[in-house]
């Protein structure tokens, strides 16, 4: 993170400079790459990039073939013959070029790293199709055999290195007592994390950040704020700089500052969602009219003092962005899967008991909802579910006080300006289990929660929360909730019999849900988790980027082959080994597909409970 | 169901818990109603809500627990909990003086709010990281002194705390959620504190008078008594 002090400014000012005369040609392809990718261009370009190393180093994630479709299967007749055609690289170029020329200005200022790509575009073009000719037949050959390797069996070199120590990312920084360390070591590991989240105020006080204690990083706060500050004072607020291979991204939200650190080539958009969640964590604390005053009547207010208790919150969301979670990247929610049938008499026994003060109801079991009663003028939204379900499930605090909770929050989506009154209670038949909750008892931990404008609703929620209760395990639908919260999710054998791929995302766009298969045992590690998501948001990222009207792509990597697919009904994201053939995966993705239309109604909740 | 394995009477008490963050209250809590215990517990958000009975020789208390979160921001929520509360437990650190000062706004603020018949508690925990923890095994806190000094780290004297508890008129323990000394004890003495008369009396018409005199909205008149009056009946 010497970042910071080193490179920061300069690179700050550089961006700032790039930013004054527009960029001749600021073709940067900057969702194009794999995000690790990228990395290992940013260290590389500057020193005499020789057409062979574009072609070592684009060539595994760059020789992607875009083409549209119109026609959902389409696509798999299309490419039933493997020929260059697939591989068609005019095609990406100028597609990634014409996209990259429209990039706003926060994504060119790395303009700088992405220099080799200023060349012609014609010049990769030749020198990839080149490469495939001549790799192409016993390509083949291979392929058709190995298909069975399964991602990130092969890492590449540079990859690993990306994450190296991300086991380590989550283990705690040792705090001042502790006499086996002195500073230097434990600034030293401070350093070593791979991603940071910040919080400060404009005032350049401390509020929050990820790793450290705000004591051992006060001086490098110190310098973010001057950073910033000095930006700021000029009318021209920096929104990110890139220093190593480090990428800082900063949000202003009023007399707050964030700002994240990622070494895990995340896009700068991810990066500032994630710390637009964090804003809202806070606003769920606060509330906007309260944070407003407090900045208003002292601007060098210790916000850590309002927000006393709810670091834990902060760092439970920080750490699902850096463990890499589907739902916060796609911005959907999960649902358990259920028969209809079943579904339908759930959301009925609940809306019979529905109290009066009652908002909005929630069944939820591990994480994944259940069911849904809501007013007909209102819905909820994900990035306010997003809150509910880190307090739940990924912070501890609420499931392990046992009993039933009373909470204050604010849903900033929903109304930023004041507090609703949230009811939870765990259902949870075993007392003695009450001892035993660890981190696996939330897989399958099933809540109810009952949200209400109305502070003194308590014990009318309470009583509806029995009602439910009986009702439910009346009809045997409780054990038929927990048991299949505890099944988890199926296996993508088991969705599409013999097909190759390994995983998959499938977003119904209307619904704003999503469904995945199981992450067993593939992608079981914390790290293997993370390659995946990692994988997952770079192909997020380049459909998503700005005027980049891409309807399908598909990546070849020598870790994994990739396909990405949006319509305006869905989004489809899909993961196979290295080998796999562009054919097998489209044929795996159909299925797939036909999987979900099949189940649409048993996958997502559609609609709700309305009253 | 109260009443199948025992003829005695019962009744409910709603008792609250207040005071600084981190003193421990959900921990005091958690060994009261689970007999258990768990270290860096998170902070506790709003309330929580929590059912425990205590036999006493001659009737059956069920306590209804309001479990606060301590941070300043949910200060101005306390007059829901306490308010038609019976009893309180005022939460202070032994090893934490400035906790004890908040302890005594919250029996300020409890003697001028609170109803007047209120039960007051005063508790001083993490009594295990003292010399007095009986069985106090005061190492492994992360709050607390650490292995190589075996020294007191309490900064709150027991003769202090106990002399304001007279003047106020409060019962007074020092507890230790950790090794569970004293915890019952509280709880039991509560249980016995409270009048026989109050018991009777309070539920019905007192809840309502509460209720329909704070109560800002209809319905919250309607469903909070009738409530409290099947929670009466079903033990």
């Amino acid at each position: 993170m010497t970042g910071i002090e080193d490179a920061g400014p300069s690179s700050g000012a550089r961006a700032a400079h790039d930013e004054e005369p527009p960029p001749p040609l600021p073709p940067r392809p900057s969702l194009q790459p794999t995000p690790k990718d990228r990395a290992s261009l940013q260290s590389k370009p500057t020193t005499a990039l020789s057409s062979m190393t574009i072609q070592t180093l684009s060539f595994p994630d760059g020789s992607r073939g875009t083409f549209s479709t119109t026609v959902d299967h389409s696509a798999a007749d299309d490419s039933a013959p493997p020929s260059t055609e697939g591989y068609d690289v005019s095609a990406l170029g100028f597609y990634s070029i014409g996209s990259a020329r429209k990039q706003d200005t926060d994504e060119s200022m790395s303009i700088m790293s992405m220099s080799p790509t200023l060349r012609p575009p014609g010049d990769l073009e030749s020198l990839l199709v080149g490469d495939m000719a001549k790799k192409s037949p016993a390509w083949m050959l291979l392929r058709s055999q190995s298909a069975a390797i399964q991602p990130f069996e092969v890492i590449r070199s540079d990859q690993s290195s990306t994450f190296a120590g991300f086991e380590r990312e989550f283990d705690d920084i040792p705090d001042e007592p502790d006499r086996d360390w002195n500073d230097g070591d434990r600034l030293q590991l401070w350093k070593s994390k791979l991603k940071h989240y910040m919080i400060l105020s404009s005032a350049g006080k401390p509020i929050y950040s990820r790793h450290g204690d705000l004591g051992l990083i006060n001086s490098s706060m110190g310098v973010v704020q001057t950073i910033i500050s000095f930006y700021e004072g000029a009318k021209n607020p920096l929104l990110g700089f890139t220093a190593g291979d480090a990428r800082f991204v900063i949000a202003t939200e009023g007399p707050l500052y964030f700002v994240a650190i990622s070494r895990l080539g995340e896009s700068d958009s991810q990066l500032r969602a994630q710390l637009n969640a964090l804003y809202m964590q806070i606003l769920s604390t606060l509330t906007l009219p309260v944070l407003t005053n407090i900045f208003a009547n002292r601007p060098s207010t210790d916000l850590r003092r309002p927000l006393q208790g709810t670091e834990t919150l902060l760092s439970s969301l920080a750490d699902s962005f850096t463990r890499g979670s589907p739902s916060v990247l796609l911005g959907a929610l999960e649902c358990l899967r259920l028969r209809k049938s079943h579904r339908h008499s759930i959301n009925n026994a609940f809306l019979k008991a529905r109290a009066e003060p009652l908002l909005y109801g929630l069944i939820v079991a591990g994480g994944k909802l259940v069911s849904v009663i809501r007013p007909r003028r209102h819905s909820l939204h994900p990035s306010d579910l997003q809150l509910i379900f880190n307090m739940l499930f990924e912070s501890g605090g609420i499931k392990a006080a046992g009993g039933e909770n009373w909470i204050p929050l604010c849903l900033p989506a929903f109304n930023n300006r004041g507090y609703l009154y949230m009811y939870v209670s765990f259902l949870d038949d075993r007392p003695d289990s009450a001892s035993a909750m660890d981190t696996s008892d939330a897989d399958e931990a099933v809540a109810i929660i009952l949200i209400s404008p109305d502070k003194e609703s308590f014990f009318a929620l309470q009583k509806m929360r029995d009602d439910v209760v009986t009702e439910l395990k009346k009809k045997g639908h409780l054990d038929l909730i927990k048991g299949t919260a505890l099944k988890g999710r199926p296996s993508v054998t088991e969705i599409a019999p013999s097909t190759h791929i390994s995983h998959f995302l499938f977003k119904s766009r209307a619904n704003v849900q999503f469904c995945m298969p199981s992450l067993q045992p593939t992608f079981d590690s914390v790290l293997s988790r993370r390659r995946l998501m990692s994988l997952y948001s770079h192909l997020h990222a380049t459909m998503h980027a700005r005027h980049s009207h891409l309807k399908v792509l598909h990546c070849v990597s020598e870790e994994a082959t990739s396909l990405a697919w949006i319509t305006p009904v869905f989004e489809f994201y899909c993961i196979a080994g290295p080998n796999t053939s562009r054919a097998v995966m489209t044929q795996g993705a159909n299925k797939i597909m036909q999987w979900a239309k099949r189940e649409e109604e048993r996958l997502f909740i559609i609609g709700g409970g309305v009253f | 169901m109260a009443d199948s394995n025992a003829p005695k009477p019962s009744s409910s008490v709603k008792l609250v818990l207040l005071g600084e963050a981190a003193v421990g209250k959900s921990s005091l809590v958690l060994r009261f109603v689970n007999n258990d215990f768990q270290e860096n517990k998170e902070p506790t958000i709003g309330a929580a809500f929590l059912t425990q009975k205590c036999n006493l020789p001659s009737r059956t208390i069920k306590f209804e627990i309001w479990d606060t979160a301590g941070q300043e921001r949910f200060a101005s929520l306390a007059p829901m909990y306490y308010r038609n509360a019976q009893a309180a437990l005022v939460v202070y650190d032994l090893t934490k003086p400035t906790s004890l000062v908040k302890a005594r706004h919250w029996v300020a603020e409890l003697q001028r709010q609170a109803s007047p018949g209120i039960v007051i508690a005063l508790v001083g925990n993490k009594l295990d990281l003292t010399n007095d923890g009986e069985s106090g095994r005061g190492d492994g806190d992360s709050e607390g002194v650490e292995g190589e000094d075996p020294g007191d780290a309490r900064k709150v004297s027991t003769e202090e705390a106990k002399s304001y508890a007279e003047e106020e008129s409060l019962l007074f323990f020092e507890t230790s959620a950790k090794t569970g000394y004293n915890v019952t004890d509280v709880f039991t003495a509560i249980a016995n504190a409270i009048p026989e008369t109050s018991l009777k009396s309070t539920r019905g018409p007192g809840a309502s008078n509460v209720a329909s005199r704070a109560g800002d909205e209809q319905r919250v008149n309607l469903n909070g008594p009738r409530e409290a009056a099947k929670e009466g009946c079903a033990c």
